[in-house]
């Protein structure tokens, strides 16, 4: 990555660790200290088969988080997560129920209802200037609504089509689980977008100070829109991961990602004001959660235990190194 | 003369809401089966007063220019409690009262303590801690149960002298008992000076973390009376995720109608009220129209898409771009 | 001084920010039952020197007395407690509270506990009352207020603080005629009254007709003090100009006067802050923005950047009218404009970014194809730039907030270079920069001028304008009061047209009273 006057390997190692950011450093040794004290509980802990099945859940939280991410680089936040999740998956599902070319075009057809969820909140933040967190559970509400009428209230009846289960459940390459490819490929094509577009750019400069890049000629406003969309797009992909993993959609599935995909993306380091943040913190974020619900749910701590220490686990962490600056 | 004019103009928010209220109810009433009689009133009045507890809750904090998305929570957390202890003879209840209040409070406080001196960010900070009042919430219920003293339920959910509801009599209550002495006193004007400008608050010398941290924990307490209503209704306490999260929506939706600016600094908690009994009745207005059910949270999305949407009109006031990004 | 005894007495003030001077053994004695003004150009010390009064900064050294024992403080409550109260140009009121809320904010009256609405109100229409602005009423909201009428609401509120000495800084700046009359018989009754007032302001008519003593301040210090009416404006012009060190400015060249103008305005309005405004600035050419701070200068280089919305009369470019609506479209290779903006550290510059983002941030879509940067491309155009500017970074991977004021400044002008701008609008581009950075901008901006770029330069800094401008056009009240060309900018034109006042050698000004 770097092509300063150093230049070569040389340039490359110091600039590597400045670039290691303590917290994301910190998330990467309290998910080893979550394996160690793990390993203690059982031994199967640190077998492959669990570490690769921890990542295969991983993988849902991680598609979601990475749309989340974006969008809190922006200095905003996406509220309209749970029922992005629950349409994308809901609606993937209702496509399939539409003869061939609804099977074929069932995936697509989800993503797109995430995107059209997230154009309406980009619209909201960026145009007309509400703030982000009423606009997107304004959306998610709305969401919420259109498909409480489009089920009838009830657990769909439609299934996930055969390509979302293999999606989810299937592994192209032996051992490793297509949704961990997914996630993979998601999160490097992020990276690219976050490190060599003018996009990624756009959006770093935006959370730090969104006026100097306006002033800079930044159409700051398609810049937040696109960023909703493709927030709102990747959380209806989660929830078609999701269906495809339960075979089906369900009326609450979204609720469950909400504080995991904000916890995990501000846990990885990235500022909830914006502007600062790498995808190595998010992905050492979303890893951390997902052993931390696996050892909670191996412990058979009940929801409630779950609730109340993701919670608390959250505020400590950003007391610790998430604070706005002393005086402002 | 003038007085009266100004008067108007600052109540302008709750006025409105007031007016929506009732046009809303007419129609309500005018086309409810069973027409304007006492129990209508005293149904509908029941089901608002929830809310417009929650309402009041969040106004408190959205004049500080602030959010808390943990009010439906803490409605949750106090309603399993309540469930436990607001039971047995009238002492033993009056202690449960007290003790599920003081929860409240507490939870406030914590909220208060960390987006004011731990400087977190209101919407992350309350997230959090809603998932922890949750989290307690269902450890206290972790199925639908419990009990209340049902004399106390019963005298606070029916009807004074067979007309009047209790609910509403108890509203006001508190209206008289919380709000209005907050709203008179320095902190409840520091709240709406550090809302409105912060840095004119500071360079004033108001008491800015006192005044805020005052209105987050009264929002905690006046969460509480709406849980220990919750369970005064429905004689159970339940720890239902989607129904704590439903009332923190709601309770934006009817601090918008109420005229309260999400920006902070401006609007009243009266005016939230009517909001909250307004944005009550316009999902109530579904059922006596013989629309399926089912429209009914669709309806209400849209009512607050729209009602946030609303406030964007100013923008078109905004000459300077700039100004957009302050 | 002499007669009655000083009742506050500052000595030997110093006061440094960073390594800039901005208080250099300051004296000042102010004696009860008097209006002091206080003179002296943009820069000069005088609202450091209030600050320190007012309780808002500490002095580095030096002693102040009040009655005679020396006094500190600590905040600007502690300020009010002795009795000095100040009005700042920047408005204290809180927008959504009524007037008699914002009265009484730092000590409202309290009864049971909670505040007494009725003491409030009368507290209130008794301090609108000694501010002679009855006509307002303490129910009324002061967002809802016209300027002028919150300024009204600022005095009163500092008269409700019962002061013994009230500073006001600027305070008529966005008054009214009528209010700034009815202001003038407050400030006397006050001082009938026994108060201490400490005027500053900019309207020399107004200090003419209300002090009785005057002290003009140059460079941190006070240069002279007099009974007022004992010197001539022009004497105090004199006063006020003058400094330690010259910078040494490149030479100007002879600039084409024929060509039609790249950038032209013509009668351009905005709001209240800019009133009819024509000018035009050609290729090659160095044209500077002077007047008093604060005249409508930011505004109008905002207005030709497209940020403000709203704005009557004509925008030309290459003498074809456009319409730019965003600073995305002004920097459109068709128009191709730049502008280096007021703060460095809010407008200009993302300071936790690395240097590296900061310099491409404005020129991403020329260095990218299909929205990918290309890296090679980048990193010649930064390279080429840091060597132009000879910009002092540790490394293009540090954070740009990292660097030195002027190094960053360097920054910011670089990033706006790297699109290679025709026209460039420069908004007090070398505050707070050392000299030896404002030097090497006062080169850049005439090699750019002679690259042929049209460059509108505003600066607070009068010597600048008359070092690096082929003309200057002189703001006051949001319009154009006088254009010097060549030898015409001399620092006494400039001052004399900036305060508005009309001295020898002011003779073309088509002068409009204040």
């Amino acid at each position: 990555m770097s092509e300063t006057t150093l230049g070569g390997i040389a340039g490359r190692m110091p600039k590597f660790l400045r670039r290691a950011d303590p917290a994301v450093a910190t998330a990467f040794a309290c998910i080893v200290i979550l394996l160690l004290l793990g390993s203690l509980y059982s031994r199967s802990f640190l077998s492959p088969e669990y570490l690769l099945q921890q990542l295969k859940v991983a993988s849902f939280l991680g598609v979601i988080a990475t749309g989340m991410m974006l969008v809190i680089l922006l200095g905003q936040i996406d509220l309209s997560v749970p029922w992005s999740v629950a349409t994308g998956a809901m609606m993937a599902c209702a496509a399939a129920a539409y003869g061939h070319a609804g099977v074929v075009l069932a995936i697509p057809f989800g993503i797109l209802c995430g995107v059209a969820i997230g154009i309406v909140n980009g619209f909201g933040v960026a145009y007309l200037r509400i703030p982000s967190m009423i606009i997107t559970l304004a959306t998610n509400a709305v969401a919420q609504g259109l498909m409480v009428v489009y089920t009838g209230g009830f657990s769909p009846q439609d299934s996930a089509t055969a390509a979302m289960r293999y999606l989810a459940t299937g592994s192209t390459i032996p051992g490793v689980p297509n949704g961990v490819i997914i996630w993979a490929l998601i999160g490097a094509a992020m990276v690219f977008v976050l490190t060599r577009t003018s996009f990624g750019r756009a959006v770093y400069g935006i959370g730090n100070r969104e006026r100097a890049a306006y002033l800079s000629g930044i159409d700051t406003r398609r810049i937040v829109m696109i960023a909703f969309a493709v927030s709102g797009g990747l959380s209806a992909f989660g929830g078609v991961l999701l269906a495809g993993y339960a075979s089906k959609a369900a009326q609450s599935m979204g609720d469950a990602y909400l504080l995991p995909s904000i916890a995990a993306v501000v846990l990885g380091g990235t500022s909830i004001l914006g502007g600062r943040g790498s995808y190595l913190g998010t992905v050492a974020g979303v890893i951390l959660i997902t052993l931390l619900q696996s050892i909670l749910s191996v412990m058979q701590m009940p929801e409630a235990g779950r609730q109340i220490i993701y919670g608390v686990v959250i505020v400590a962490m950003l007391l610790l190194y998430g604070r706005a600056p002393a005086s402002r | 003369m003038k007085d009266w004019r100004y008067l108007m103009a600052e109540q302008r928010g709750t006025l409105l809401a007031l007016g929506i209220f009732i046009v809303m109810f007419i129609i309500y009433t005018t086309n409810h089966p069973a027409g304007f009689t006492a129990n209508v009133v005293q149904t509908a009045a029941n089901k608002g007063v929830l809310l417009a507890f929650v309402a009041m809750a969040q106004t408190l904090v959205v004049i500080t220019a602030g959010i808390d998305l943990s009010v439906g929570m803490i409605l949750l957390l106090t309603n399993c409690l309540a469930s436990w202890l607001v039971v047995g003879t009238p002492f033993e209840t009056t202690l449960g009262v007290i003790a599920v209040l003081l929860a409240g409070l507490v939870c406030g406080a914590i909220n208060g303590a960390i987006v004011i001196y731990g400087r977190l960010q209101p919407i992350v900070a309350t997230i959090a801690t809603g998932a922890v009042y949750y989290g307690i919430g269902l450890l206290l219920r972790p199925f639908p149960g419990g009990s209340v003293n049902e004399d106390l339920a019963d005298a606070l959910t029916g009807k004074l002298f067979d007309v009047i509801p209790t609910s509403l009599v108890a509203l006001l209550v508190v209206v008289l008992v919380v709000w209005v002495p907050f709203s008179r006193s320095v902190f409840g004007r520091a709240a709406y000076a550090a809302g409105s400008s912060e840095t004119a608050a500071y360079m004033s010398g108001v008491p800015i973390r006192r005044g805020k941290f005052f209105a987050y924990m009264l929002a905690g307490l006046l969460a509480s009376i709406g849980g220990l209503f919750l369970t005064f209704f429905t004689y159970t306490g339940e720890a239902a995720y989607a129904s704590g999260n439903a009332y923190t929506l709601f309770s934006i939706a009817a601090v918008v109608l109420g005229g309260v600016s999400l920006f902070g600094g401006k609007g009243s908690a009266i005016g939230a009220i009517f909001g909250a009994l307004a944005f009550r009745t316009i999902g109530d207005l579904l059922f006596v129209f013989d629309f399926d059910p089912l429209w009914q949270p669709l309806f209400q999305g849209v009512i607050l898409l729209i009602a946030v949407s609303l406030g964007a009109f100013a923008l078109f006031r905004v000459r300077n771009r700039l100004e957009w990004f302050l | 001084m002499d007669g009655a005894a000083p009742l506050f007495r500052m000595e030997g003030i110093s006061k440094r920010y960073g390594g800039v001077r901005a208080l250099e053994k300051a004296d000042l004695t102010v004696t009860a039952g008097s209006i002091h003004a206080i003179l002296g150009e943009n820069g000069a010390g005088k609202s450091t020197l209030i600050k320190i009064m007012a309780g808002v900064v500490a002095p580095d050294e030096g002693a102040m007395t009040l009655d005679g024992s020396e006094v500190s403080f600590a905040s600007p409550a502690a300020a009010n407690q002795a009795g000095i109260v100040c009005i700042f140009q920047e408005l204290s009121l809180i927008p959504e509270l009524s007037v008699a809320d914002n009265i009484v904010i730092s000590d409202p009256p309290k009864r049971f506990g909670m505040i007494d609405r009725k003491a409030q109100r009368r507290i209130a229409e008794e301090a609108l009352a000694r501010a002679g602005a009855s006509d307002i009423h303490p129910r009324a909201l002061v967002k809802d207020l016209p300027l002028s009428r919150r300024q009204m609401v600022e005095i009163a509120k500092a008269l409700a603080r019962k002061p013994r000495i009230l500073i006001l800084d600027e305070a008529t700046s966005a008054l009214t005629a009528a209010d700034v009359a009815r202001v003038f018989e407050v400030l006397k009754r006050l001082r009938s009254e026994g108060l201490a007032l400490l005027y500053i302001s900019h309207r020399m008519n107004e200090i003419a007709e209300l002090a009785d003593h005057c002290t003009v301040f140059r460079n941190g210090r006070n240069v002279a003090s007099y009974k007022a009416g004992t010197k001539s404006d022009n004497e105090v012009v004199e006063l006020m100009i003058g400094r330690e060190y010259r910078h040494i400015f490149p030479p100007k060249s002879a600039s084409a006067q024929a060509a039609t103008p790249v950038l032209e305005a013509r009668n351009l309005s905005w709001a209240d802050r800019l009133d009819n405004i024509s000018l035009g600035v050609r290729a090659g050419e160095v044209v500077g923005l002077g007047g008093l701070d604060g005249q409508g200068q930011r505004e109008l280089l905002l207005a030709f950047f497209g940020v403000l919305r709203g704005l009557r009369g004509e925008v030309l470019i290459d003498g074809k009218p456009v319409s730019i609506a965003s600073p995305r479209a002004a920097s459109d290779s068709g128009v191709g404009m730049a502008l280096i903006p007021e703060d460095r550290k809010t407008e200009g510059l993302m300071l936790p970014m690395t240097v590296r983002e900061n310099l491409s941030f404005a020129a991403l879509d020329r260095l990218s194809k299909g929205g990918i940067i290309d890296r090679a491309a980048e990193q010649r155009l930064i390279d080429d730039m840091v060597g132009l500017l000879a910009i002092k970074t540790a490394g293009l991977d540090i954070p740009v907030g990292a660097l030195s004021g002027g190094n960053q400044q360097k920054v910011v002008i670089a990033k706006w270079l790297m699109r290679q701008p025709r026209i460039i609008l420069l908004n007090d581009p070398t505050r707070g920069i050392d000299v030896g950075t404002k030097q090497e901008i006062y080169q850049l901006m005439r090699k750019l001028a002679d690259q042929g770029a049209a460059i509108l330069f505003y600066s607070t800094d009068y010597d600048e304008l008359i070092g690096c401008c082929d003309r200057v056009l002189v703001l006051y009240d949001g319009s154009v009061k006088r254009e010097l060309v060549g030898a015409e900018i001399t620092e006494h034109a400039l001052i004399a047209s900036a305060l508005n006042i009309h001295g020898e050698g002011a003779g073309q000004s088509q002068g409009a009273g204040a």
